[in-house]
């Protein structure tokens, strides 16, 4: 209370800014003044009157002191003295400043961004009401490849209305898809992100329409979907934000629908990095399909039941689902594996993302990396701030002898530090602005666009300042320690006038720079791994043509062809292709290869059970894809419909199920499954291996068979075409020539070559930025070498002066001086060979086809550090035998 | 000035923090006093024992005014200087029974102490 008082008479005092100080002398004058009058009345002189008078009153400077203290926050007042000091210092080495501030601006702008893309892509929650008690229900281990799969589709629509009937942990569950749709017709025909939604979607999370209203209940009916509501931003830019009403409509996937609503600003799905431009109801079709693995299932948990209690309640429910829901037309064991499929809920406030998937190992080791970054430059600085320290040991040693306490030089220097620290932050935020977004753009390729939104929130405001403090406390508080446990005498003494400088006065400095030199050559390991890597990926022979080869992907849903003659159109599409100029050879093929795409199907040879990849291709497909033939025969016009059914297998398929013998003319049974019953094929070729589902994925058994006994033809297909021409000169040919002749068909085309390295986008990351922050740290690591041997050179002037003048040759001087680097990269370099096949470990699943513990890896980065180290130790070395005796030992 | 030095020798230091209750005490009996006042007043009562640097009373006087204890406002000196007169407010009074009960019970418990025959 009394304590409570005291402040608030300090804050009047501040407020007011009261008289106190010159009150207080003319009180003290009157007193003295009254005190002397009396003493002269006892007969003193008025000379000795005054001086009894201010003894008795005591040291008034002092009493000032102290009231002044009373009155004011002293702490914060010093503390604002010494930041004022520190930016004076500061002021008056800009340059050190200024390398300083930039230096730092860097490391933690680096870290900032890293985290940022980290936080939008894991951390952070969707913007809907209390998105932590939103939980997804997934089949735990999923689904294993059973039936067919859609992007996040994790459950079957008949699973979806059984557990909307039986469960009762959720208060409200809903369920959504995605799906590739279009927009318009003919050549106005444009893509779009289709997001498919049950009725209460919007009404469960919380989400209220922008304009007009959004999906509801009424509008799940029976199929054709007739209604529609579109994106904030799709509205904005395709619809020119005009106001929704009853004349507002699309023609989506050739149906006219009405518009509804718009979806607020703010919410972008639930997908993190992807967006959705439509939203669409589900309807109810004639019949749901029971092996397609359509939609994701979400949430939120009533109060007071946790996910635990919820996947309690699922696991009960399992059994009486998969009954209800068995799939048909597969082999016994399938449907036995279906029904043992187990339910359980799991957290979904952040929503779903493949892009946290396939980049969370990725960001949490890119932030390791920018960490270290940042400890080398703090090293760095550390150093400098200790070489300014060593200068400035005079000023500390009088400030002590003057009567500073220890603990205000050390506030002092700190506060100098945090000076720097925080002027550091400001910039790396700023720079982290430009950085993270310029890498959600790096992310993207032409066929997906990554949507990120980057913004500064209260977690990463709380990394960069913890980052910040970190980074204060390792290059400020360390020398600032140091500088305080200075004893001043000698300090006054020795003013640079040592003879050999102690061991002890370098120690931390050596420290600093073998620290220093072992993280960079980690950080060297790590991007000369990635960039190998990526080298490799870049330059790989998938075993076929990448280069000269376009991919068509065409859609005539709207041509009006009748599902009997979609294999002829097909064949018609495919001879109109190879009538362009240019174009070599040209098949249609179920699945084009390397792109992530999967078709797997149950076989049987002999007595052997397994499986193999399908592919259904055109007659020229090994001549386009530039695959050769090891034995046998490939397909022709000859394999049609009616003929009998052949195919043609790769090499593991071989080894695994012909036991390496000759299997051409073995019999192949297929597994029956809807649309795809049981065939028996005849083997009649066999080609090499090649890659199948992408670069870093095995190689399968793999079949071919003709596209002509395809058996359940779509309206939809993709051409392979092989040209010597440029891909985007061929690639306009071909759109041109089917637009003429196919107006209303959808037609993609891109260079296969750039569909492949699309795939490779996170690998092209991971090699430039560990190169980059490879690089840098190499760079730091050198300057941080150049500066302490330098130093140290420096500090040994008058020994280096001796040595000369009594004869020593330039080249031991130099070898003296380099010596003393020697033992500092050599510790450096087994150190860090230490730690970088202990932080291999983390980049293993992230490399391709090496091994984190790479031998000419190891030696090629230890090369490089051993190299840059003694370019930054023979510049000061020989600059030290140049040196001329009589002035390095007369001057002090 | 022999006669001083040998009467400064038998001085006491004031007990820490029995500054603010005599400061009290004497505007509580004495009214409005400027901090000269005051000083003869802890002298005269003291009988010349106590050791005073007269400033602190000063310190005193601030952290009373601080806690709104006493108030203070300017006025005319004997020796027609200015000088500021302090008074004792009425919070200033409660605390000063507080402390005056405080202190007696302090006071009769050391007096029980040192009264203890072994």
């Amino acid at each position: 209370m009394e304590q409570l008082r005291a402040i608030l008479a300090k804050l009047r005092h501040f407020f007011e800014g009261s008289l106190a100080e010159r009150d207080f002398d003319e009180e003290a004058r009157t007193h003295m003044a009254l005190l002397a009058d009396r003493f002269t009345r006892r007969g003193m002189t008025p000379e000795a009157a005054w001086r009894e008078a201010r003894r008795q009153f005591g040291n008034a400077t002092s009493l000032k002191e102290a009231r002044h203290d009373m009155q004011t926050f002293a702490w914060l007042e010093r503390l604002w003295h010494d930041l004022l000091h520190g930016a004076r210092l500061l002021r008056m080495n800009p340059v050190f400043s200024c390398v300083a501030i930039v230096s730092l601006g860097l490391g933690i702008g680096a870290n900032t961004a890293i985290f940022q893309l980290l936080d939008a892509v894991r951390l952070r929650t969707l913007p809907i009401r209390n998105p932590n008690e939103l939980a997804q229900i997934k089949i735990v281990g999923g689904n294993q490849g059973m039936g067919m799969n859609n992007a996040y589709g994790d459950l079957t629509r008949p699973i979806w209305e059984e557990l909307h009937q039986r469960q009762k942990a959720f208060s409200g569950l809903f369920a959504w898809g995605v799906n590739g749709d279009v927009v318009g017709t003919g050549s106005q025909l444009e893509p779009v992100n289709g997001f498919y939604v049950t009725g209460n979607l919007f009404q469960v999370l919380g989400v209220e329409a922008w304009r007009g209203r959004l999906v509801t209940p009424e509008d799940e009916h029976a199929c054709p979907v007739t209604t529609a509501v579109v994106s904030y931003a799709y509205w904005q830019t395709k619809m020119g934000g005009r106001e929704i009403d009853l004349g507002t409509k699309l023609l989506i996937d050739g149906q006219l629908m009405q518009v509804t609503g718009v979806t607020p600003p703010g919410f972008l799905g639930l997908i993190v990095g992807d967006r959705f431009d439509i939203v669409l109801p589900f309807c109810e079709p004639k019949q749901l399909m029971r092996n397609l693995f359509e939609v994701t299932v979400m949430g939120r948990l009533r109060p007071g039941i946790s996910l635990a209690g919820a996947s309690a309640e699922l696991a009960a429910l399992s059994p009486g689902i998969t009954a209800a829901t068995e799939i048909t037309g597969y082999s016994a064991e399938t449907v036995a594996r279906y029904r043992r499929f187990r339910l359980a809920a799991y957290p979904a406030g952040a929503g779903v993302s493949g892009l946290r998937d396939e980049y969370d190992s990725s960001l949490w080791l890119l932030l390791g990396i920018t960490g270290l970054v940042l400890l080398i430059a703090c090293a760095n600085l550390a150093n400098l701030i200790l070489a300014r320290a060593s200068a400035r040991e005079r000023e500390l040693g009088v400030r002590l002898a003057l009567g500073a306490s220890r603990g205000r030089l050390l506030a002092q220097l700190l506060a100098e530090n945090t000076l720097l620290a925080v002027a550091g932050a400001a910039l790396g935020i700023g720079i982290a602005q430009m950085v993270s977004r310029a890498l959600v753009w790096s992310l993207s390729t032409e066929s997906n666009a990554v949507l990120l939104p980057m913004a500064i929130d209260s977690r990463v405001l709380a990394f960069t300042a913890a980052v910040t403090t970190l980074t204060c406390l390792v290059f400020g508080a360390i020398p600032a320690l140091r500088a305080a446990g200075l004893q001043p005498l000698s300090a006054l003494r020795a003013g640079g006038r040592g003879m050999t400088a102690s061991r002890d006065r370098f120690s931390l400095q050596r420290a600093l720079a073998v620290t220093q030199i072992s993280v960079s050559l980690v950080l060297l390991v790590g991007a000369l791994l990635f960039v190998r890597s990526f080298h490799k990926l870049m330059t790989f022979d998938p075993g076929m043509r990448e280069e000269g080869v376009t991919a068509a992907f065409i859609g005539f849903q709207q041509s009006n062809i009748p599902a009997e003659r979609y294999l002829q159109f097909q064949q018609q599409l495919v001879e109109e292709v190879r009538a362009v100029p240019g174009v070599i050879s040209a098949a249609t093929t179920t699945n084009p290869p390397l792109l992530g795409g999967s078709w797997t199907h149950g076989i049987q040879i002999g007595s052997a059970h397994g499986d193999s990849k399908f592919t259904w291709v055109g007659p020229e497909y090994l001549a386009t894809m530039g695959i050769p033939l090891l034995r046998g025969r490939g397909f022709s016009a000859s394999d049609t419909a009616d003929s009998a059914r052949v195919a043609v297998v790769n090499e593991t398929f071989v080894r695994q199920y012909a036991g390496g013998t000759d299997p051409i003319g073995m019999a192949m049974r297929t597994g029956q499954e809807p649309d795809y019953p049981s065939t028996v094929y005849t083997i009649v070729g066999v080609i090499p291996d090649t890659k199948y589902a992408c670069l870093r994925c095995g190689t399968p058994p793999m079949t071919f068979a003709p596209a002509s006994q395809f058996p359940a033809q779509h309206p939809w297909t993709a051409i392979l075409i092989h040209s010597n021409l440029p891909a985007d000169i061929i690639a306009s040919r071909v759109k041109l020539r089917l637009a003429e002749k196919h107006p209303e068909m959808a037609t993609q085309l891109s260079s296969f070559q750039t569909l492949i390295r699309d795939g490779l986008v996170r690998d092209r990351l991971m090699a430039m930025l560990s190169g980059f922050f490879g690089l840098l740290a190499a760079l730091l690591a050198m300057a941080g070498l150049y500066g302490v041997v330098s130093y140290m050179a420096a500090r040994r002037r008058n020994e280096i002066g001796i040595r000369i003048a009594l004869g020593a040759r330039r080249g031991q001087v130099i070898g003296m001086v380099m010596r003393e680097a020697a033992w500092m990269v050599a510790a450096g370099v087994i150190a860090g060979t230490a730690l970088a096949l202990l932080a291999g470990r983390a980049a293993a699943t992230l490399l391709f086809d090496l091994k984190p513990y790479d031998v000419p890896t190891l030696a090629a980065a230890a090369g490089m550090l051993i190299g840059i180290a003694v370019l930054a130790s023979f510049v000061p070395a020989s600059r030290a035998s140049g040196l001329d005796p009589m002035q390095a030992l007369r001057c002090d | 000035m022999s006669k001083e030095v040998t009467r400064n020798q038998k001085k006491t230091d004031i007990l820490q923090g029995t500054l603010d209750l005599m400061v009290l005490k004497t505007l509580d009996a004495l009214g409005p006093l400027h901090g000269y006042g005051i000083a003869r007043r802890i002298e005269q009562i003291s009988d010349s024992v106590l050791q005073l640097n007269e400033g602190t009373v000063y310190t005193a006087l601030l952290r009373l005014e601080q806690q709104g204890w006493i108030a203070s406002e300017w006025g005319s000196s004997e020796n027609n200087r200015r000088a500021r007169f302090y008074s004792i407010s009425r919070s200033g009074r409660k605390q000063l029974a507080r402390e005056t009960q405080e202190w007696e019970r302090m006071a009769g418990v050391i007096g029980r102490l040192l009264q203890v025959r072994r």
